[in-house]
């Protein structure tokens, strides 16, 4: 099924990456470049089914982002997937304590991006 | 999925554009760390911090090892400095630059694709570590650069032949579905790994008024059968494992006795659908399901906001790639050319006909201006980027030279064209570097010992001025030692040691080719580049630079630059049936001498007095040899023009066209560079037209001086290149030095 995936990095490589794998895969991508903005298009969107972000970001941080969405009534049971470089799981510890549903640690392989995709979203 | 197109080569041009961009912004930021090491803000840390985690995350996607494996501990420490584990001190700043300085060599290695062994990479990464180290007394996790991990789950996947009986006890918290989570989603990923029975415990789900839709009330057991590892069995649970009582237990022969109830969906339905050789039988163990507790103030607040917004705003822009821009830039400099073309076609209407099309041609006229200057701001960029290195450059050499140096940095928001910015780095670095090693005092004494406060300064600014932008580089410190730099140029045979030099031209003289005043050559201003070929650089680009100096009071460069390289203000000339363009920045004025005012020198150059100056005039029919041109200056026009240094230059032409924008199309890559020319333009016409290089011209004319002077007679000494001081009487310098030319005959 297509996905509408919200892509949230400070990174444009990053992002692109994201958006390039996921589109390759039939998803809707809206891409956001920091916390604050994602929190914007997630209002501007409607129905999001993913949320995808990184933890160090400006403005407001990817960890901050996943608490605001998880106290959004609309939006508060959307799966979201951080993306972290950390593989020691301190930030994947942060990110559960906060309310993210997974992640995903980078470097990622298209495939494996994908299969964690399919792993939250029905 | 269709990743088959995936090519991560597509992503490698953003990547290092990106972390251009990203560099300068922790470059900027250190820089301010740096000027106050006392004061730190800790966004400016969270800042590079992110910048280097930036970098490392592109990298590793990359599999750029060595670049993640340092982007890595320069990331360990910054992180620990962004939470106040370790005290900032001046060292640590001093090699939080240093780290910096690697961390840009390795991104361009990576982008050379190449690898870095040289001992300060080594040194740098040690010292970090040590910092690192020594700073924190807590917990040393991270030891090594997580270069390219994938979870590690994947990696000691023994492969069993034979497949295994997992018992998978499941007992979700009440917070799972808060964070998203669906036990649906397990089970089906379950499924994909093998024959999966499933039953399920619903004991626990409250009266029907106090279901809460968000939270878990059903535990669950799983029976796969499957020849896949315990960790892919654990990895379906990965994202869960916080949030459940995850218990599994793997029989390797044949699956266990277990009574199943194969279930698939969460609900009570019941009935076997992967697993229909097993009867369902006993719902099993209770005691699992105990830890069951519902109650609300065990819910995880996702309620707090989010840390306080910082009130930044947002600058929108997108990035484009360079090569639109500049197609962009070309079409529009054909459609003005084109534009010109139909304005030169109306104006050969008959007037009934062209009046109807005049105010319409005015209009297109107008927007293509507008437009034209539109795509030109486009690649505008202020200079704060090449700027933002100084100051580290500064300080690191006022260390190494042992003097006290503050830099003022003014109009680092003025914009220039890219290209021009691009080129700008290397000069201004250099003349930079020679403020600080031989404009300023060699030690703080010297300069209290005049009267200057003990710390020198360098500023440095941008301004636009009439179209053009003025990079200045001025220093407070001893000015140019004028005897020292003639009899310098005297020992190098720059110039003669009878020439008779002002000021100004003394200090020009630093400027000439194999000139270093610098008695011994420091590894500072020594490189084995002087300041002739900054001047060189600059020409090149259609700029100029000048020296002003104070002895005793300091030193002052003026860099002036075109804004664009693609663009130019031109005023087209003819001369004979050639039609030549002149950039306008360069014009003083033009006028018709007067017979009087004209005087021709034996060594057949001609000087016309504007004012009480001398200006010597470049022939243009004489250098170009244009036959039917106007050869007679008094019938002629001159056109003064500025060159290096201030001076002026006339141009001989016969007639001023008008002045019209022409699109530069360099001569470089259309055909070869001529002397004198500066690039070729395509007029209304059709034709090519050629920009004149007014300097080139300069030194052109003076050549073919010299040579005639040369046939005269051999032993001379060379002229000065001065022109004439002001007139006193009616008798020039040069042409009393010519008459003792004639008598030396």
């Amino acid at each position: 099924m297509a996905l509408k995936v919200l892509a949230v990095d400070d990174s444009k490589t990053m992002r692109d990456m994201v958006s390039f794998t996921l589109r390759s895969a039939g998803h809707d991508v809206i891409e956001a470049s920091d916390g604050r903005d994602a929190l914007s298009k997630l209002m501007g969107s409607g129905r999001v089914d993913l949320v995808i972000t990184d933890v160090n970001m400006p403005n407001m941080d990817g960890l901050a982002l996943v608490k605001e969405i998880r106290a959004n009534p609309t939006h508060r049971l959307t799966p979201i997937l951080v993306l972290t470089t950390e593989a020691d799981g301190a930030k994947k510890e942060e990110g559960r304590a906060v309310g993210a549903t997974g992640w995903i640690v980078k470097p990622f392989n298209p495939e494996k991006l994908l299969q964690v995709v399919q792993k939250v979203c029905p | 999925m269709s990743n088959n197109e995936f090519n991560l080569d597509q992503f490698k041009a953003t990547y290092f554009e990106e972390c251009a961009e990203l560099l300068i912004d922790a470059e900027t930021r250190l820089a301010l760390l740096q000027q106050h090491p006392d004061a730190v803000d800790v966004e400016d840390l969270h800042a590079i911090f992110r910048v280097v985690h930036s970098v490392k995350g592109g990298a590793g996607a990359f599999s750029f090892d060595q670049l993640v494996g340092f982007a890595h501990i320069y990331e360990t420490l910054l992180d620990k400095m962004r939470q106040g584990t370790i005290a900032i001190t001046e060292d640590l700043i001093t090699l939080l630059l240093a780290a910096n300085d690697i961390l840009t060599r390795l991104i361009q290695a990576a982008q050379d694709g190449v690898t870095l062994t040289d001992s300060n990479l080594l040194d740098i990464t040690n010292q970090l570590k040590s910092f690192a180290e020594d700073g924190s007394h807590k917990q040393q996790e991270k030891p090594a650069p997580p270069s390219s991990q994938e979870p590690p789950q994947q990696e000691e996947q023994p492969a069993p032949a034979r497949k295994s009986h997992y018992t998978i006890r499941f007992s979700p918290k009440p917070q799972l579905f808060q964070h998203a989570n669906e036990p649906l989603l397990l089970v089906r990923e379950m499924k994909q790994l093998g024959e999966l029975s499933t039953t399920v415990n619903t004991e626990n789900l409250p009266n029907i008024r106090k279901i809460e839709p968000d939270i878990a009330y059903f535990s669950w057991i799983f029976e796969l059968v499957t020849d896949r590892s315990l960790a892919d069995v654990e990895e379906v649970f990965e994202f869960v494992t916080d949030d459940c009582e995850l218990e599994i237990t793997v029989a390797t022969p044949e699956p266990a006795s277990a009574g199943l109830a194969s279930s698939d969906e969460p609900p009570h339905t019941q009935g076997s659908t992967d697993a229909p050789e097993v009867p369902a039988t006993s719902p099993v163990p209770e005691g699992k399901a105990a830890p069951l507790s519902p109650p609300p103030e065990n819910i995880p607040g996702p309620l707090q906001p989010a840390g306080a917004p910082p009130t930044a705003a947002k600058v929108s822009s997108i990035r484009v790639d360079l090569d639109r821009v500049d197609r962009l830039v070309n079409m529009v400099g054909e459609l003005v050319i084109t534009q010109a073309m139909l304005k030169q076609q109306v104006d050969n209407l008959p007037p009934e006909f062209a009046q109807y099309m005049s105010k319409g041609f005015e209009d297109l006229g107008m927007h293509t201006r507008e437009i034209q200057e539109s795509v030109m701001a486009v690649r505008m960029q202020p200079v704060k980027s090449v700027f933002s290195r100084i100051p580290r450059l500064v300080r690191e050499l006022a260390t190494k030279l042992n003097k006290q140096v503050e830099l003022v940095t003014l109009g680092e928001h003025t914009e220039v064209d890219k290209t021009v910015i691009e080129q700008l780095a290397d000069p201004l670095i250099h003349m930079i570097r020679n403020s600080l090693d031989h404009g300023i005092e060699e030690n703080a004494e010297a300069r209290v010992a005049v009267g200057k406060p003990s710390k020198a300064t360098v500023t440095l600014s941008a301004e636009h001025r009439s179209g053009r932008i003025h990079i200045i580089v001025t220093d407070d410190g001893r000015g140019i030692n004028r005897e020292r730099v003639r009899s310098k140029a005297i020992e190098k045979g720059v110039i003669s040691p009878d020439s008779a030099l002002s000021d100004e031209e003394i200090d020009d003289l630093i400027f000439s080719p194999g000139f270093s005043t610098a008695d011994e050559v420091t590894d500072v201003s020594g490189r084995g580049v002087g300041m002739d070929v900054v001047r060189r650089n600059i020409t090149n680009l259609g700029g100029r630079i000048a020296v002003q100096s104070i002895p005793g009071q300091g030193t002052k460069f003026v860099m002036s630059l075109p804004l664009t390289l693609a663009v130019l203000d031109g005023m087209i000339v003819s001369v004979g049936r050639e039609k030549f363009v002149i950039s306008l920045t360069s014009i003083i004025e033009s006028l018709r001498p007067a017979i009087k005012d004209l005087h021709h020198l034996s060594n057949g150059a001609t000087v016309v007095a504007i004012r009480g100056e001398y200006v010597r005039l470049v022939k243009l029919h004489k250098l170009f040899k244009i036959t039917d041109a106007e050869k007679d200056p008094s019938k002629a026009l001159v056109v003064i023009a500025e060159i290096e240094g201030g001076r002026r230059v006339g141009i001989l032409v016969d007639e001023l066209l008008g002045q019209q924008q022409v699109v530069i199309k360099s001569l470089e890559e259309n055909y070869d560079p001529v002397e004198g020319i500066s690039a070729a333009t395509i007029l209304g016409n059709g034709k090519v037209a050629l920009i004149l290089d007014v300097d080139g011209l300069n030194t052109m004319a003076k050549a073919e001086i010299n040579e005639l002077i040369q046939e005269k007679q051999n032993d001379y000494h060379p002229i000065s290149e001065a022109l004439p001081p002001p007139l006193i009487g009616t008798h020039s310098i040069e042409e009393q030095r010519e008459a003792e030319i004639a008598e030396c005959n």
